[in-house]
């Protein structure tokens, strides 16, 4: 490109300057302009053809129809293969399971109106008005073709492992058996029967989750590989239907005439109709009255507070850590350099005074306190002692620590930590609080996703910011994270008694003796300093007034709007 | 003539190609791969899902496939959005990120050589002052704060009105893309007045002006006939590279606006690595760019009798 310098020769005046325009010219700008502007509105008109869309009021009483906003295209809707929070969503007001989640949280009948669990098998009676979107009942042959295509090895879904509690399960998945080994059997058209590998006490939980919803085998194949790729791909047995789906822009759900419990459903249509994930635009789709719930984060608080909008807030159910590397290499391999990192730890001056998002509460055990134990919940059956920070001790340890490991003084360790901005003002935190109380340089290694991802699966860490999100209502999505044979457990921390503990926590039947088992694991994760934990995630949000009956949750569709209605 | 713009669509090519392979190696070589994901999964089925995406192969394989498909016109499949066709994503959401930018650069356009004009008849008095103040402005604030301030604004007016005059996010109509396309043209139409100006000053005072002007032409024949139409050289002469980057760094503004543009997926993919929409996207974009300043240098023959193409 031409860089042209700005300075005029001083023997000339500037140019036509100073002269002014006369009339006539004035007029034939006025022309100029105005077949400019019609040029402009042509345009602008030649362009709204080319693009759709456009969407609504936040709500809408009249038509039955809310509008709201959606981190982005859902990736996966075929559940077979689906992961992600998006996907989940848009499947839990779309589909249905055996079993589902009612609005208080307790699991009631979805495609099963009856079941009985054992020991050793499972059996689920189907209603006969269950329904596809085409008309054709559900069967528990859609079951057994579903559950069979997550466990395929070709079909390579990442949640297979939730399948594993079926007898032959595992080995169907890493390809040592056929298919139809997996332990699944449509007994008739109406009963589903399930056998299992070991005693699986929470299977009515597990069933609850989308991988095993159904899919009906012959529309699949129909779809010749095109399965879920778009809304004319999916069949649907849930409260609503995808009624249009514009990738990356909007999809359009409206209520299932043919859901046998459609009297249930109060809203006609809940229109996505902004994908984004920038916080600040939702708060101000918001504002402007076009979206119904929208999200808050610190830096938009203040601003709520001031409208002094109704601020709700729940626990999505994550639990956040400090995660240590128990490689043989590694510094952190030493107890007594993790317990010096553990026992000077504060969490409350960590989500009270630095995070300062209200619905965090300060972490203590890996088992957050929403989860539910023998009678009540497990946190209040098993509390965990979780003494003040006491830096003398952590001091006491450290010396002890760099005895053994014949270090010169306070060692530098690497905390590998993503690129949020929570992520990276939590890490500088504990950069000075280390450095402060026990002398210790953290280096602090920011990463994307992925890569963060890679580092911790290659072990290039000596502390991780990591967390864990619940897949099912039973502590099991948390007691077997740290477990020697779980992938996730990205630290490589092993301990046979904990595993020990795992295993009779996973196949007991008795529940006492499980949530005892539990409180073992819960309680080695702390005396052996496996993980220091952070913070239990909150959300904090705001909705429109007149929406009701919106419900938020930890484990299972989150926000579920099935329920909502317009007041 | 022809043969120029052939010579220089081979030469854009051989660019293309170039573009292809660098991005195909660095994207390699970066730690981290799509299939990586918050659950881990059993060795088996990472060696399926290679298998299912090619990954299992060695890279000069998958190069050498890569190439192959993409002389033929296939991207491959999303890894993110798994029953999407790279194809599809550039086909469906290019278009409104060819919607936006054409709208801002006509905006920035017009802007930029009206303001441009007015500075340079104006120079030294008010309206320069004012203009050029703006103009730094415009140049020195990042597109990001100009898209959050766009928004803020409108939630303000519409508050203040009492009806949506234009919609805060969203895409669709034209009351959708009014905004965003100003806020996205801002930055080049501060650019192009500031480039108008010196441009126009520097014309003012070259000997042919000189010469129309004492052959007494009015002053308006000179602005129109000599003076704007040299002076607009330079402007267009940016305008090819400006039209790749407004199209291609609308991220931000589609982001804030929630526009299913094309921008997102580019940088959305480098952090999720997804691989085909990595290249896919940077191909893609790379030709455009490409493309439009061969466009721009053969219409620079078109507008200037005196560039010669050879």
């Amino acid at each position: 490109m031409t860089e042209i310098a700005d300075t005029p020769s001083p023997d000339v005046p500037g140019g036509a300057a100073g002269t002014g325009l006369d009339i006539r010219s004035l007029g034939q700008l006025l022309y100029m302009g105005a077949i400019g502007f019609g040029a402009l509105a042509l345009l602008l008109w030649a362009l709204a053809q080319w693009n759709e869309g456009g969407a609504g009021e936040a709500v809408d009483a009249v038509t039955g129809t809310i509008t709201l906003s959606l981190f982005g295209e859902p990736p996966q809707l075929d559940s077979t293969r689906g992961t992600d929070a998006v996907s989940f969503n848009i499947l839990g007001h779309t589909m249905e399971g055996l079993l589902r989640y009612d609005a208080d949280n307790r699991l009631v009948g979805g495609v099963a109106e009856r079941w009985q669990i054992d020991d050793a098998k499972a059996t689920f009676w189907l209603r006969p008005d269950a329904r596809w979107s085409n008309g054709e009942p559900i069967t528990a042959h859609d079951f057994v073709f579903a559950w069979r295509k997550v466990l395929d090895p070709l079909n390579a879904s990442e949640y297979a492992f939730i399948l594993y509690g079926l007898k032959n399960a595992e080995a169907v998945n890493r390809g040592e058996m056929p298919l139809e080994s997996v332990a699944v059997f449509a007994l008739d058209d109406r009963t589903l029967e399930v056998h299992l590998e070991r005693p699986v006490p929470y299977f009515d939980k597990l069933v609850a989750f989308a991988t095993y919803n159904p899919i009906n085998q012959a529309f699949y194949e129909s779809r010749e590989g095109r399965y879920a790729a778009d809304a004319d791909d999916l069949l649907f047995n849930g409260p609503f239907t995808i009624a249009s789906w514009v990738h990356g822009a909007s999809i359009r759900l409206e209520k299932n005439e043919r859901y046998w419990d459609a009297d249930r459903i109060r809203l006609n249509a809940i229109d996505y109709a902004y994908f984004t994930t920038d916080s600040n635009a939702i708060i101000n789709l918001f504002k402007d009255g076009k979206t119904a719930l929208a999200g808050l984060v610190a830096e938009n608080l203040d601003d709520a507070l001031q409208r002094r909008w109704r601020i709700k807030r729940f626990s999505d159910g994550a639990v956040f850590f400090m995660e240590f590397n128990h490689r043989e290499d590694r510094l952190t391999r030493n107890y007594h350099l993790r317990k010096a990192i553990q026992v000077v730890n504060d969490s409350p001056e960590l989500v009270y005074r630095v995070i300062k998002l209200p619905g965090n509460l300060p972490g203590a055990s890996l088992f957050p306190v929403w989860l539910k134990g023998v009678d009540g919940y497990f946190r209040q059956e098993y509390p965990l002692a979780d003494p003040p920070p006491d830096d003398d001790l952590g001091r006491r340890h450290l010396a002890t620590a760099i005895d053994e490991l014949d270090l010169d003084g306070p060692p530098t360790l690497v905390m590998l930590v993503g690129d949020s901005p929570t992520a990276k003002k939590q890490a500088e935190y504990y950069q000075n609080v280390y450095k402060q109380k026990l002398g210790i340089d953290i280096k602090i290694d920011a990463q994307i996703f992925k890569q963060r991802l890679a580092k911790m699966t290659a072990g290039d860490f000596d502390i991780v910011m990591a967390g864990w999100g619940p897949d099912y209502d039973d502590p099991m999505t948390f007691a077997d994270l740290f477990a020697s044979w779980n992938e996730n457990n990205r630290g490589r921390y092993s301990n046979a008694e904990l595993d020990e503990a795992v295993d009779i926590a996973r196949s007991s039947s008795d529940p006492a003796t499980r949530m005892d088992a539990m409180a073992k694991v819960q309680q080695i994760l702390y005396d052996d300093a496996v993980i220091v934990v952070n913070y239990e995630r909150g959300s904090v949000y705001v909705s429109h007034p007149r929406l009701k009956g919106v419900v938020r949750r930890a484990v299972g569709t989150d926000p579920d709007y099935t329920g909502a209605w317009i007041d | 003539m022809f043969l120029y713009a052939v010579k220089r669509l081979i030469q854009g090519v051989v660019t293309v190609w170039f573009i292809a392979t660098a991005t195909f190696f660095a994207m390699h070589g970066v730690p981290g791969d799509p299939l990586m994901n918050d659950k881990a999964v059993l060795p088996e089925i990472r060696a399926n899902l290679e298998a299912r995406y090619g990954l299992d192969k060695p890279i000069h394989v998958q190069y050498w496939i890569y190439l192959k498909n993409m002389a033929s016109g296939d991207f491959g499949i999303s890894f993110t959005q798994q029953n999407r066709e790279v194809n599809d994503i550039i086909r469906e959401h290019f278009k409104v990120s060819a919607t936006l930018g054409i709208l801002a650069i006509v905006f920035a356009a017009f802007g930029g050589i009206l303001w441009g004009a007015l500075t340079a008849l104006y120079r030294n008095r008010m309206p320069d002052i004012v203009i050029m103040f703006m103009v730094i402005l415009g140049i020195s604030v990042p597109g990001f704060v100009f898209a959050a301030l766009g928004q803020l604004s409108v939630v303000e007016i519409n508050d203040w009105l009492g009806f949506t005059l234009f919609p805060v996010a969203g895409w669709g109509t034209v009351q959708h893309m009014i905004v965003p396309s100003m806020v996205l043209g801002l930055g080049t139409m501060a650019f192009l007045t500031r480039l108008m100006r010196s441009s126009m000053l520097e014309i003012a005072n070259s000997d042919f002006i000189r010469t129309a002007r004492s052959k007494g032409l009015p002053v308006t024949r000179i602005l129109r006939k000599h003076q704007l139409r040299n002076a607009i050289l330079p402007v267009i002469t940016v305008l090819g590279p400006s039209v790749a980057a407004i199209t291609t760094g609308g991220f931000v503004v589609e982001l804030v606006f929630a526009i299913p543009g094309l921008g997102r997926y580019f940088v959305q993919a480098v952090q999720q690595s997804d691989y085909t929409v990595i290249m896919g996207t940077t191909v893609f974009y790379g030709a455009f760019l490409v493309f439009m300043v061969i466009v721009v240098d053969v219409l620079y023959g078109f507008v200037d009798p005196r560039v010669r193409l050879e």
